[in-house]
């Protein structure tokens, strides 16, 4: 099955092996940092002309999570764009698509550190979101529960008997689920970062993703 | 060299040596000495930046024995951004170089400046830069300085090699002639292989049996070059080494991953003949004079016979004497291979094939930092390329697709135009957009692609003393008290710190090594052939007697390989299922057939991880044993779904990352931009995988293709190969690995198949012993 189910603050919730996660009793499918624009950022700060074909992808990998699992709202946990002037830059046919998308769904734009302006796209700009007994927001806190955040883009290494694998994960223990990054243009930071430690209990557990997600005591 | 100091291009062959260099700066000092000059009168550029300090003593001492007023200073990485800073509002009368430093030169504004009156320069080992993109890169910067300075003339400095022609062809400016001078090569180098008392072993690199004889040869010479294959090689050996020396020795290592002060330590100890022995690399030949070396010893077999004969040649050329050369076999195939090496040298049977055109993000470079140094008009540029010999052939269409892939990225979606890097004037020249990103495009400058590196320090409060360098890969593998070799000494990883690996001193004796990238060689498919032809005979009296029977073995528990057959041994070793095919066929070719197979073991659901080539075989291992090879040598089927294949393969992923850092695509990853946070840095497969899937036909991935084909062969090849081969294949199930496999797990350049059902198997397995082993799977 390409989803592994857990349990957060009494809920259930579904990792997909796509990186996007699935709150089944709110038809509701959350996605981390999706740095769309990304290229034009680059570009415009004077670094390379890198492919322009980030936005077109990762918007068809949501669509097509969008698609299968028909959900009723969509939560972007920030850090949806590269930048503010990145998402004013977005062609005119990645507008309409990103409308589509949002058709007929409650569509919520968390703010992250990349883009902590309202940007003029439908759906609503929030600086967190509480959803009982769930919230939404960008960075972990310390000291929270309940909580689900990108921010990190974690990855996860496995040592396995023939070679040493790395995927982007998902990270969570009782407190908080930590979401991989979705944009395409996207790297990670290693699950044993002493800034990932620091946040996760000891007994956190990790879900790789790809074709079929895999569960693992998050490595550190 | 006088004679010719009119020419405008004149090359000169010669055993390296003080003489040649000095023979090159004959013209400048006979000028200097005569015409007072103003400013920059001679450049020499070297692919070393050792050798430029070098030439640097070695120019001083006559121009002060004679007294003349000419001042001589190097200019590479190692100097200091105060002296570059001078060195361009002042420059000196001779000034030394690379190829890298030499392109950043030209690409400041004050270029036109510097180089005012500037009349000659000197290439030295043009034969080694000549096969690389070094040399590619400094060829174009010759064109440049020639329109900046019409009359300059052309020197090169060359090792003995086969087509000289073609090296003069490169040096000169096209179409200029460029005459070509043949110094007396000196007695022909004796090398031989060194004899033992110990048997080489089946399997093994680090050639330890072989420790006291090479200890009894550095007694008996003054100095001694010991040279290895790869820097890990290099780090064994020299423990090994260490251990052995009871006598106390002077002996020294040398390679490119150490630090730059431990560098010069050994280099200076050296020139002062302080040292009776140093180990080293072969990819990272010594910058020092070599008048004082009496031995050079080659550890492992020599992948390259040109190399060897040219590296052997540069040793003791002052006393007329013959250079002394010994090979060391490190396992039995070694000895096969040497003497088959042997017997080539004594043919003249030289190997090397003639590189093709310039590769083209070489140009993608020059193109950004000739906009560097201001604006410029397309038209003069594409001329002033062609005239670079390499380039030759560059069509305007091509140079067009280059020029905009620097201007917008030249993706066929036109998303960019506001922000483009380079933008046509209303003049039509074309400049930078954002003049501050000049400084940006320097520090991306160079065509020497080095995998990502992390220095090594030892611990900050056992005194923060640097030790060199690791790959970052390496690193990544290390756990707290994992041991490892550096420089010759045993060290203990401690931590990660501001991206440095920190380490203590350790005694232990059994280190875990560190894993350079060992340099990849490839020979001739004569050589291989010679070596097959070779394997036939009954008995191998030429052959020590421990190899000689070691090939007996291979005959007895599997088969010597035929030509019209193909030998293919299957064993399981290490929980891995292997298959070693031996086609004979060459380095490429095997690559080739490694590529295939491993994807036809794919769609079989044979789940290969990976594949390394040899000249003489491939070995591919994976999760499941081959029942039956037949199959997987079927020609439709290898055929069938190739590109996409190609297309995929870790080989392809790997040429991109160079061709795009090279191109300009891909920034290299300065250690202030790593450390400032991981996340924000991705990999360089994404954008490959995504040009792959929205824009195919883009310039870079042209460029990626180009060159990962110049390493493989195409399909014709080996369709012939298997055509010759028919069905007489050879299938031996043997009971472990096999004498003449044993070599294959050593070889360096494992190409990994990646994402494949292995990856998923193995992770599953993982997975789910993790989670047995924490008691969680029942939960």
């Amino acid at each position: 099955m390409n989803e592994i189910s857990f349990f957060l603050a009494g809920t259930t919730l579904r990792a997909l092996g796509s990186g996007a996660l699935w709150w089944a009793e709110q038809q509701m499918l959350i996605v981390s940092d999706l740095h769309l624009g990304k290229a034009e950022r680059v570009l415009r700060r004077g670094g390379p002309a890198m492919p322009p074909y980030e936005t077109r992808d990762t918007l068809i990998r949501l669509e097509n999570d969008l698609q299968a699992s028909s959900a009723a709202t969509v939560i972007c946990l920030g850090d949806s764009f590269d930048d503010v002037a990145a998402a004013q830059s977005l062609s005119e046919a990645d507008r309409l698509w990103i409308s589509r998308l949002q058709a007929g769904r409650r569509w919520v734009w968390i703010e992250g550190n990349h883009d902590p302006g309202p940007i003029d796209l439908g759906g609503t700009h929030l600086a967190e979101l509480p959803v009982p007994p769930l919230t939404f927001r960008h960075i972990a806190q310390n000291g929270k529960s309940g909580e689900i955040s990108g921010h990190y883009h974690p990855k996860v290494r496995v040592k396995t008997r023939l070679r040493t694998i790395s995927r982007p994960a998902f990270l969570f223990d009782s407190d908080r689920v930590i979401l991989p990054a979705y944009g395409t243009y996207t790297g990670g930071l290693r699950s044993d970062d002493a800034a990932l430690s620091a946040l996760m209990r000891p007994e956190a557990m990790a879900i790789l993703t790809g074709q079929t997600p895999r569960l693992l005591p998050m490595p550190r | 060299m006088l004679n010719r100091a009119g020419d405008p291009c004149t090359l000169l062959i010669a055993p390296t040596g003080g003489g040649k260099t000095l023979a090159g700066f004959l013209p400048t000092l006979a000028d200097l000495a005569t015409t007072p000059h103003e400013g920059l009168h001679t450049l020499y550029v070297s692919p070393l930046k050792a050798l430029a300090a070098d030439i640097k003593r070695n120019l001083r001492v006559p121009v002060e024995e004679i007294g003349l007023d000419i001042r001589i200073e190097d200019r590479t990485g190692d100097t200091s951004q105060t002296v570059k800073k001078r060195q361009r509002v002042d420059p000196p009368h001779i000034l030394l170089t690379t190829p890298e430093s030499l392109a950043l030169l030209t690409s400041y504004e004050d270029a036109p400046r510097i180089f005012k009156g500037l009349k000659r320069v000197v290439v030295d080992e043009i034969h080694a830069l000549a096969e690389s993109k070094r040399g590619d890169q400094l060829f174009l910067a010759l064109a440049r300085l020639q329109s900046l300075c019409p009359d300059l003339k052309r020197v090169g400095l060359s090792a003995t090699v086969d087509r000289p022609e073609d090296i003069a062809k490169l040096l000169a400016r096209n179409p200029d002639p460029c005459s070509i001078l043949f110094a007396d090569p000196g007695p022909a180098p004796d090398i031989s292989m060194l004899e033992t008392k110990e048997s080489p072993p089946w399997l093994g690199g680090g050639a330890a049996y072989a420790i006291p004889a090479v200890l009894e040869q550095v007694k008996a010479h003054n100095t001694t070059l010991i040279f290895h294959n790869t820097r890990a090689q290099a780090e064994i050996f020299f423990h090994n080494l260490w251990l052995a020396n009871d006598d106390g020795l002077p002996i020294g290592i040398h390679h490119g991953s150490l630090d730059r002060q431990q560098r010069e330590k050994v280099e200076a100890a050296m020139v002062r003949g302080d040292l009776r022995a140093i180990v080293c690399t072969g990819s990272l030949d010594l910058g020092i004079d070599w008048g004082d070396v009496d031995l050079v010893i080659q550890v492992g077999a020599p992948k390259n016979v040109k190399r060897l004969v040219q590296r052997i040649g540069r040793a003791n050329h002052r006393y007329n004497a013959p250079s002394k050369a010994l090979l060391v076999p490190a396992n039995r195939w070694e000895v096969v291979e040497c003497i088959n090496a042997l017997q080539a040298v004594q043919d003249g049977d030289l190997d090397g094939d003639p590189r093709g055109p310039g590769p083209r993000d070489v140009l993608c470079q020059h193109i950004l930092l000739r906009a560097a140094a201001g604006p410029f008009d397309a038209g003069d540029l594409y001329s002033e390329m062609t005239s670079a010999g390499a380039y030759v052939d560059l069509t305007r269409d091509a140079f067009d697709t280059c020029l905009e892939f620097c201007a917008t990225g030249g993706y066929a979606l036109k998303a960019y135009d506001r922000w483009q890097r380079l933008q046509k004037r209303a003049d039509g020249q074309w400049q930078l957009r954002d003049p501050r990103a000049a400084a940006r495009l320097r520090m991306n400058a160079g065509t020497i692609q080095d995998s990502d590196t992390l220095k090594v320090q030892l611990k900050r409060n056992r005194g923060g003393k640097p030790l060199g360098e690791v790959e970052e890969a390496f690193a990544a593998t290390l756990s707290a008290g994992d041991t490892f070799l550096i420089g010759g000494q045993i060290v203990r990883y401690e931590g990660l710190r501001d991206m440095t690996v920190q380490v203590s001193r350790n005694a232990s004796r059994k280190p875990r090594v560190a894993v350079f990238s060992g340099s990849k060689f490839s020979t001739s498919t004569q050589l291989s052939q010679r070596t097959l032809r070779y394997l036939q005979a009954d008995n191998w009296p030429d052959l020590p007697a421990h190899t000689a029977d070691w090939l007996h073995l291979q005959r007895s528990i599997s088969r010597l390989p035929e030509p019209g057959r193909l030998l293919v041994e299957t064993f399981e070793r290490d929980g891995r299922q292997n298959m070693c095919v031996y086609g004979f066929a060459g380095r490429n070719a095997q690559q080739t057939l490694g590529l295939l197979l491993t994807k036809r073991m794919e769609d079989l659901d044979l789940a290969p991880m990976g594949f390394v080539s040899s000249d003489y075989a491939t070995l591919i291992w994976g999760l499941d044993e081959v029942i039956d090879p037949h199959p997987l040598f079927d020609h439709e089927a290898l055929k069938d779904g190739l590109d996409g294949w190609l297309a995929g393969n870790a080989l392809m992923r790997k040429t991109f990352r160079g061709a795009a850092t090279i191109a300009g695509l891909i920034e290299r990853n300065t250690p202030s931009a790593r450390k400032s946070g991981r996340q924000a840095t991705f990999s360089s497969d994404i954008l490959y995988e995504t040009l792959l899937k929205y824009d195919p036909d883009h310039v870079l991935m042209q460029i990626t293709r180009e060159e990962a084909l110049r390493g493989l062969v195409d399909f014709a090849r080996i369709e012939a190969l298997l055509k010759d081969v028919e069905n007489r294949i050879d299938h031996v199930v043997a009971p472990h690995v096999t004498p003449l496999a044993a070599p294959l797990l050593l070889e360096v350049g494992k190409i990994p198949v990646q994402g494949g059902s292995a990856e998923e198997r193995l992770l599953a397995q993982e997975t789910e012993s993790l989670m047995n082993d924490s008691g969680l799977a029942k939960v």
